[in-house]
Formats: C-alpha cells, structure tokens, sequence
C-alpha cells in the first residue's frame, strides 16, 4: 500500500515541515539551508517509510535524519565552511543522541523565528507571501501558484531568490525585541491579512472567492495567536480574520452571484468562526491601550456580526470606530467606508457630502468602489440617473467579472 | 475542509467513569497541540447516555437512557479544520487514546452537493439556516 504510506507522509510534512525547518533553522542559522535539509529528510522518508511503515513519531524521524545530513553535509562541504566556523560551538547539538531534545520547549520561539524570518521586510510583499505559505503553511509551490493564479515556476523563483535575499542581508534568525519588534510584527500581520483577502476577494478573474487561501490565512493567525499571545493585534487580526471568514458561504448566491453584507442572509453566517472572533476580539480589546488598526476593524466586523438583522446594526457605534481608523490610518478607504456608516446612521444626505469631499481630493481616483458607494447614496436620495452613470463608472473601473456584473445591472446596462 | 472526530463510548465512559488526572493531562497536551497548529475549532467531552434521551420518530417518543449498543455511542468530539482527510487521520494517530476507536466524517459544505443542489434546494436549505439562527 505505497499509496497510502505516500498519503501519509503528505500529512506528516503538512503537520511537521514548520517545526522542523524552524528547529533547523535555529541550528544552522539559514532558512533556505534549513529547509533543504527538511526536504532531504521528506525524500528519505518517502524512499524508507513505505518498507518500514510510517514510524511512531514521524516528527522526531524527520528531525533526527535531517540532523544527520546536517553534520554530513556541513562536514562533506568545503563551500560550508563558512558557516561551519560559524556554528562551530553548536556541533554538539547535531550529534546529541537524544533526537527529542530538538523538539523541546523552545520550538515555539524557533516557529515565531521562522515566521518573523519569512515575512522580513527585506523581502517584497510577493516574496514574503509566498516564503510564508511554503515554509509555514506547508504549501506545496504547485498549491501557492494555482491560489495566486501565477505560474509554478513564478513562485519557485520567488521562492529561491527570497532565501537568497535573506542569506545575503544576514537577516539573523531571531524574534525581534525592542524598539524593532512592532514593525516586525506588524510586517507579519501584513502578510497573514494579504493572504486572507487574496482568497477573499480576488483582485482579478471569475473567481470571486478562494477560500482555501482564507483557511490557511486563518491557521497561520490562529498558530501566531498562540505563539505571541500578548500581543493585542495578532488577537485582532484573528478576530477580523474569524468574523469575516463566517460570512464566507453568505457571500454567493446559488448562481455565484456576489450578496453584499446588508443583503446576506444571516442565517448562513458560520456561528463557530462569529464565536470564535468574538473571543479573539474580547482578548484584543483587553490587551490594548489603545486599539490597534486590525482590532478596531475587528471591532466593526462584530457590530454586523452581533446585529441578528441589518436593522439592528448599531451604525453609530461603527462611525465611532471608523473615526478612530481614519486618525490611525489617514486612509481614504477608510474614509469612504466611514462616508458609508455615517449615511446608515444619519442619512444618505450627509454620506454623501462626505464622498463627494473624497472625490474632490482625487485620492481615490479610479477605485471603483468610489462611484459604486456614490451611485448607492444618489439612488437613495431619489436621483436614479446621476446613480446610474456612477454605476456604469464603477463598472468600467473593476476587474473582478462578478463584480462588474452587479454594477451593470444596477446601472441598467 | 472540516471534519468531526467522533470518540466512541466504552464500558468505562458508559459507566461514568472519569478518566484519571494522568489521562486528563495527556489528553489536555494533545488538545494544545491542536489548538497550536491552528486547526482546533471545537471539541467538548459527553455524559455517559444514562443521562441522555433519545427520541424515536414518527411517533416523538421519548426514550431515556441508558443504551445499551455502546460501541456505537458517542463519548465526545472534535470538529477540526484541515486540509484533507489524511491530515486529520495523521493527527487522530497522536491521539493518547489506549483503547477503543474514533471516526472520523467529513463535514457537508454546500459546494460538496455540486449540481445536484439545486437553487430551490439552495434557498430551502438556506431558510432551514435562518430558522435555526433565529432560534438561537
């Protein structure tokens, strides 16, 4: 039954490959090293385990076997002996018996190195996704292609040349601490977010969702939550991650056609994942001083996802909180959304004061959601012509085809 | 994909007793390591069935317990997040149970009935959803 062994060993790698490239990582102070040594020992389980069955603890296997061909490799490799010196006084740890030793309890610190490792900003925010999935969401470069609708051999470059990157800016494999750690951390969540809203809303193409990147997005926020729990916006990114993923089956009717959130019915919203990101938000909120841009963001996701029905959405708490997101981001969108909130709360009249000073500023220029936002106000105040022509605006200025779809409709085309 | 792990009853369970304070703490690690790889989205550990009821239809009769199939009975579950049923099966090999089983059923989503889920299925399966929510 080789099939199922290789099966097997798939889910093993999925469960395992982080921890072990972390765990290697702290030893040889090189991520991509690390990780090809995580791939040579994948490849000695897939040539021993289907003789020998998938051992009993597969994850002390690989890590042990990959130690090995640590010490061979750095011992057989004069191109290595750079680093060899480097990690001279660390010999020992490769030669220690007791394989278990290097699943301590310091591997939390070496997964949080990795994580902070792949989402250096030395590296693009391409590259940083990319490094992130394969290195700590265990993504095959085949999986992260097809997600970011790029070709395979795209990733793989940008995978190669990211490690590259980071060996040549000797980006220390460490958890930053002191003055640096915020920007660090804040570059991370930067990254698990752009994975999130690239499998919630894609920017281009038919497809108006992947879910499975929000999955991923949402595993790799929850294992960060665990590895910095003090920490009050990873809390709020995973509550803004959670409220929003349980939307995600309201988000389409049957015919794929997208439902805006007012619009949604609320009985498919997932109540585990509004439980959860409630929880998560609760955390958040206790943490911070002062909250952060993903708490409050968080913040007014449940203000919809505690209304049982759109009338009930207490729009003058999310003006509130879109007020506070304004001053901390300077964000135009951020603005628009608040335009949005204070037409709920006080009328269309005085959203749209608000959107015609956004078009003025011209900051927003060729966003669509402008004149679809501008459209929906004149629609409400009784001037469907000037709606229509925003929405036909809005169309010409989206990619997204279901999107587009919508608008067209609205603007009578 | 999400998957419930259901753990299935034994005589000691059925009988209400509680697993030692070593069982707890194995079972408490295991449940961290879950919670960790970010895939744990719920798990709760139940009563024996000699305090739950069963209802028989069409008539609703009403039917306390004990019963008495107790491999076939329910001791507690986990619902998991995961990326395919062989992740949940590598993960359910780690479990510290020493005895008995557990299964492992993959939960509906509505893309998984395909074209035989039709709109009106859609949308009557979607008012089933807004009654229970509205319940809640």
């Amino acid at each position: 039954m080789a099939g199922d062994v290789h099966r097997a060993i798939d889910a093993v790698w999925r469960i395992e490959s982080a921890r072990l490239i972390a765990g290697l990582a702290r030893m040889v102070r090189d991520v991509g090293l690390a990780e090809d040594l995580a791939q040579d020992a994948l490849v000695a389980a897939l040539e021993q385990w289907p003789e020998s069955g998938v051992p009993d603890n597969p994850g002390a296997w690989l890590m042990g076997t990959a130690k090995h061909q640590a010490v061979d490799r750095l011992r057989r490799r004069k191109v290595l002996e750079r680093k060899y010196e480097e990690i001279g006084g660390e010999i020992q740890v490769f030669a220690e018996p007791d394989l278990d030793a290097a699943l301590d309890d310091d591997i939390g610190d070496d997964l949080l190195s990795l994580i902070f490792t792949a989402c250096h900003p030395v590296l693009s925010t391409e590259a940083r996704i990319a490094l992130t999935l394969r290195l700590v969401g265990a993504l095959t470069t085949a999986e992260i292609a097809r997600a970011f609708l790029v070709p395979e051999a795209t990733v793989a470059q940008r995978i190669v040349r990211a490690k590259r990157t980071l060996a040549a800016a000797r980006v220390p494999f460490e958890v930053p601490t002191g003055a640096d750690r915020d920007a660090r951390l804040s570059s991370v969540l930067e990254v698990v977010y752009a994975i999130f809203n690239e499998g919630y809303a894609a920017t281009a193409g038919d497809d108006w969702m992947r879910p499975a990147l929000c999955e991923d997005a949402l595993r790799l926020g929850r294992i960060l939550a665990r590895l910095a729990p003090d920490e009050p916006e990873v809390h709020g990114l995973v509550a803004l991650m959670e409220i929003q993923a349980s939307r995600l089956r309201a988000r389409t009717g049957p015919s794929g056609k997208p439902i805006l959130l007012l619009d949604q019915d609320r009985g498919r919203w997932d109540r585990i994942l509004i439980h959860r990101g409630l929880a998560a938000l609760e955390r958040a909120e206790e943490l911070a001083g002062a909250l952060g841009p993903y708490t409050l963001q968080a913040a007014i996701a449940a203000c919809h996802a505690r209304a049982r029905t759109p009338e009930e959405t207490d729009w003058e708490r999310i003006v509130a909180l879109y007020d506070a997101l304004a001053q901390i981001t300077g964000s135009p969108v951020v603005e628009l959304n608040r335009a949005v909130a204070v037409a709920m709360a006080f009328g269309p009249a005085a959203g749209l004061e608000l959107v015609d000073a956004l078009v003025a500023d011209g900051s927003l220029a060729g966003y669509h959601l402008l004149p679809s936002v501008r459209g929906d106000l004149l629609a409400k105040l009784d001037r469907p012509d000037e709606a229509r022509e925003e929405f036909a605006r809005a169309a010409s200025l989206t990619r997204n085809e279901r999107e587009q779809g919508l608008l067209l409709e609205r603007a009578g085309c | 994909m999400r998957v419930v792990v259901l753990v299935k009853a034994s005589e000691e369970s059925e009988a209400g007793i509680m697993p030692t304070e070593a069982d707890l703490a194995e079972m408490g690690k295991f449940n961290e390591e879950l919670v960790n790889a970010g895939i744990m989205l719920a798990g709760e550990g139940l009563h024996p069935s000699s305090k739950g009821v069963r209802i028989q239809y069409p008539e609703r009769k009403v039917v306390d317990g004990p019963f008495t199939e107790t491999k076939e009975l329910v001791a507690g579950y986990w619902l998991l997040q995961v990326k395919s049923m062989d992740e949940a099966v590598e993960w359910m090999k780690r479990a510290p149970f020493q005895a008995g089983d557990v299964e492992i059923r993959r939960v509906f989503e509505a893309d998984d009935f395909g074209e035989e889920f039709t709109p009106e299925l859609r949308e009557q399966e979607e008012r089933h959803r807004a009654q229970m929510a509205g319940n809640q």
